[in-house]
């Protein structure tokens, strides 16, 4: 098997990747989709070292994560949902009472 | 008595502060809101001098008891006090008592200590026992006055103060002492403090008193730099090893004890400090006879006189000091005799008199000072309440033009009075005639006197005995000048008034009998008990040379000159009578055929008018340009400005709060980016 | 082999994600997640981790994108009704920041080794169950109840009447 290094890269430019998606758009779902590049990112990382370590640790850290991701896309697409029945919008800068 | 009566010494001063306590509680907690009460309802219940009132009410009386009963029990300890340490074996009477530590920093330590040996005896002895007398007269002089408890508290805390200003073992206490009274001048002057004059006359005092102060603390810094100690003893002790080493040069001496006679001269109304005891007048007439007459006025004198062995090393300064104090003696005896208020004649003869102590300091005769001191205590303080009853039996008045023929109706205050202005007239036999007798001698003989020193006091003694009979003859004999219905309220004191008024008559009798020097075959006690105090400072200045003294004049000399001060008394008496019995129209020619002089003395040749212009004014404009500068605009400008920058800060500051979500990403992003880069660089 | 693998599905997803941040209408974003998702669950079977694959292709792909594409249908913002996106200073920042994030992430990977490890294979389903059931047990079992907390919050979010 390959020397983890490589992977690690990759982990880190989908990372990079997901948080330009969550920076620079406007539009809620796409935001919420990058938070998933960046999450799939960090699995990588994860698989890639564990599987250099022989250590199943990995595997399950990465599991966990993917259950998370799932319950956050959920919850997360939930107050979407809600929040464009109030307001007829996704667009977050318009989603902005809480500031100065 | 119980145990050693010394160890009771901090009664003395303790007593007073008691009944500060206590009356101050009465005051604040009960008489304050009863006045703002009244004030609130418009209740206008003060009544003037007869003023038909309800018996008054029982917070009174208690404050009756408490404010004279402990001065008296402070008297009572203090006498007790005294006894015991003449008990001592003469070179053995300095006693301390130490309070507390107080100060100790490295190797400089000064304790809050009490020190009695003969010189602070003779005063507590004064300040008690005059003080006493006058706080029994103040009973029933403010019965009427509203803010009765008001008035003892502060009378109170001025006793305090004046005790521990001679109890206290070093200058640093002294100057607490020293601070305390001048600031209960200031509330006693102001005491009615509606009228705008009282309050500003203890505005001035206050003022004044303090150009001084700022005097006798740069002596005391000099006098600490110079021996390392404040301690009177140790201070003492150490002069003449300091004195050979050459650390102690005269110079220093001189700076030193010139700096604490400016002290003295605004604490004691000398020259040039003095306009303030004129103005002072404005107070209660037992405060003008306590504080500017029998006490506070003389903390001056007992600080040079505690000094006594630093102003011996600086003839220049006994120099300054004598002739300061004979000018001041002639000075204002000349504005004396043309003042009209009763009170301002005493006021100016009070400066008068102080001028004496200080030219018996100034030419070393430091217990003769000491004498006059208690002396002048006994009969002014008696003339000061004597008028006080005169003012309090004519419903105010305190004009002597409108006076006249009292004799008749004041029987006891007239009798007093005339006995207390024999005194300060030096008539042989009482005890002004002793103790002025002796400045004037030692001002003569001394070897830091002249002979131009005794003729100015000798002539300020014949102007003095002048405006008392002129005063004595305006206000009791002659026709009535009195207005109608003065006229028909007249009437004699009531008993808490007259039998102080009694008892210092005695005094002033009596008071000189133990000074009474050896050429008349007396034995000067006075001068015994305080020589041990003197000694030290003389035999210091001195070396083992011994003392020089009156030894190698002869007695007929002596004889002489007394006779010769008798004479000028004489004569200024002789020329009252003429001016103000026999031709009375006199005095007013006298003062048409030289208007412009007349003038000049009758307006105190118009020394407050120069102070204004030359220095009142000008501070005052500094003042007023520091608050444009300073105030107003550097540091209102700094506090409101560093506000004012805040403010914009966080009207910038708050704009990262944008709502957007994606910003907030991007400062997350940003610090993880920096705070990994940091981590990459280490 | 295992190189040329690597850049090939590594190549798919990268591209893919940034399609996917790229496009306007978020269906077609959706669609590129899904083929980043397969890249990705490709990379993991290289790496022998097949039970992640297999949960990856399932989970992910299978039930998360899906649960976007509803709400994107439910949402259902019309063409001409999409959020406008400009690139403005902030974004240009933010795309720079990303690229020095990569930038360090590299060079970390490359100064830090990772030590050698067993050649045992960890990521079978074995491997992966009995771990999971004997070491990480409590986290399995606290994970349950999080989903269970997730699945409340989302209907209580999104129901029309409580």
């Amino acid at each position: 098997m390959m020397e983890p290094t490589a992977y690690l890269l990759l982990s880190g430019i989908l990372f990079g990747i997901g948080v330009v998606g969550v920076v620079a758009r406007k539009n809620a779902l796409i935001i919420l989709m990058s938070v998933e590049i960046m999450l799939n990112g960090v699995n990588v990382a994860f698989i890639a070292v564990g599987s250099h370590l022989g250590d199943p640790t990995g595997s399950i850290f990465a599991f966990m994560v993917m259950t998370v991701a799932a319950a956050e896309a959920a919850v997360g697409l939930a107050i979407l949902i809600a929040i464009f029945r109030l307001k007829e919008t996704i667009d977050i800068t318009e989603l902005s009472v809480l500031k100065w | 008595m119980v145990g050693n009566i010394l160890d009771f010494l901090w009664l003395v001063p303790g007593l007073p502060l008691l009944g500060v306590l206590l009356n101050g509680a009465i005051a604040l907690f009960y008489e304050r809101p009863l006045l703002l009460a009244e004030a609130a309802h418009g209740d206008h219940g003060h009544g003037d001098a007869h003023g038909g009132h309800d018996a008054p009410a029982p917070y009174r009386k208690l404050v009756s008891l408490i404010g004279p009963g402990v001065i008296l029990g402070a008297f009572v300890v203090a006498l007790l006090s005294v006894l015991a340490l003449a008990g001592r074996p003469a070179h053995d009477r300095t006693f301390v008592q130490v309070l507390f530590p107080w100060i100790q920093s490295g190797s400089f330590s000064a304790p809050a200590a009490l020190q009695l040996d003969p010189l602070s005896s003779v005063m507590i002895l004064v300040v008690t026992g005059v003080g006493f007398l006058i706080h029994v007269y103040s009973v029933g002089y403010m019965s009427h006055e509203k803010a009765f408890a008001r008035y003892f508290v502060y009378l109170n805390l001025f006793s305090f103060a004046m005790l521990v200003l001679v109890l206290g073992s070093n200058y640093l206490l002294m100057f607490i002492g020293w601070e305390g009274v001048g600031l209960c001048s200031y509330l006693l002057i102001g005491y009615w403090y509606e009228k705008k004059s009282a309050s500003d006359a203890g505005k001035k005092a206050f003022i004044v008193n303090r150009i001084g102060d700022f005097g006798f603390i740069l002596g005391t810094f000099l006098l600490f730099w110079t021996f390392g100690t404040v301690n009177y003893t140790e201070v003492f002790s150490k002069i003449p090893a300091l004195s050979s080493s050459g650390v102690l040069t005269t110079g220093i001496a001189t700076a030193i004890t010139l700096l604490f006679f400016v002290g003295a001269t605004g604490k004691s109304a000398q020259i040039p400090l003095y306009v303030w005891l004129p103005d002072a007048m404005e107070g209660p007439t037992p405060v003008s006879a306590l504080i500017h007459a029998a006490t506070m006025v003389t903390a001056g004198v007992y600080m040079v006189a505690r000094s006594s062995a630093l102003f011996l090393l600086a003839p220049v300064s006994m120099g300054v000091v004598a002739t300061v104090g004979a000018a001041t003696a002639i000075f204002s005896a000349t504005i004396g005799i043309t003042q009209n208020d009763i009170k301002r004649v005493l006021a100016y003869s009070t400066v008068s008199q102080l001028g004496y102590m200080f030219l018996a300091c100034g030419v070393g005769a430091f217990t003769a000072g000491i004498f006059h001191l208690m002396t002048h205590a006994f009969f002014k303080a008696l003339l000061f309440l004597g008028s006080g009853s005169v003012i309090h039996a004519l419903s105010g008045e305190q004009d002597m033009r409108k006076m006249g023929s009292l004799r008749k109706h004041l029987p006891i205050t007239f009798t007093t009075m005339f006995i207390a202005t024999l005194a300060i007239s030096g008539i042989p036999g009482l005890s002004g005639f002793f103790s002025k007798d002796e400045i004037l001698w030692k001002a003569f003989s001394s070897e830091h006197g002249h002979i131009a020193l005794w003729a100015v006091a000798a002539l300020a003694a014949g102007i003095t005995a002048f405006y008392m009979f002129r005063l004595v003859f305006m206000t009791f004999f002659g026709d009535s000048r009195m207005e109608p219905h003065v006229e028909k309220h007249v009437h004699e004191s009531p008993y808490s008034m007259t039998v102080p008024l009694m008892l210092l008559a005695v005094l002033s009798v009596v008071g000189g009998w133990i000074g009474i020097p050896e050429v008349l075959k007396g034995h000067n006690f006075f001068e015994e008990w305080l020589a041990p105090v003197f000694a030290q400072g003389a035999a210091g200045a001195h070396g083992a040379a011994g003392a020089h003294g009156a030894a190698h004049h002869p007695v007929a000399l002596e004889l002489g000159l007394m006779a010769g001060s008798v004479a000028v008394a004489l004569c200024g008496i002789g020329l009252a009578y003429y001016l103000y019995r026999v031709r009375t129209s006199k005095p007013k020619e006298i003062a048409k055929a030289v208007p412009g002089l007349y003038d000049v003395v009758y307006n105190k040749y118009y020394v407050d008018e120069i102070y204004d212009f030359l220095f009142v004014r000008r501070i005052v404009n500094v003042s007023v340009w520091l608050w444009h500068v300073f105030d107003v605009a550097l540091i209102d400008g700094m506090v409101n400005g560093i506000a004012a920058a805040v403010q914009k800060a966080g009207d910038g500051v708050r704009r990262v709060q944008t709502g957007v979500v994606g910003n907030y990403a991007f400062s997350l992003l940003l610090g993880a980016v920096l705070i990994v880069g940091y981590v990459l660089t280490r | 082999m295992e190189p040329i693998l690597f850049i090939l599905f590594g190549a798919i997803a990268v591209g893919g994600a940034i399609m996917v941040v790229t496009r306007k209408h978020p269906m077609a974003s959706a669609l590129y997640l899904i083929l980043t998702l397969f890249a990705v669950a490709a990379i993991f079977v290289l790496r022998q981790a097949h039970f992640l694959a297999a949960i990856q292709v399932i989970v992910y792909a299978g039930a998360v994108v899906v649960l976007f594409i509803f709400v994107i249908m439910l949402v259902n913002v019309p063409e001409n009704k999409l959020p406008v996106e400009r690139m403005t200073g902030m974004r240009l920042l933010g795309v720079v920041a990303a690229g020095l994030l990569i930038l360090e992430s590299a060079v970390l990977a490359r100064r830090y080794a990772v030590p050698a490890g067993s050649s045992v294979d960890a990521g079978s389903v074995q491997a992966v169950g009995r771990a999971l059931f004997t070491d990480y047990l409590l986290a399995f079992e606290i994970t349950s109840v999080l989903l269970l907390a997730a699945v409340i919050g989302a209907i209580a979010m999104a129901k029309k009447k409580i």
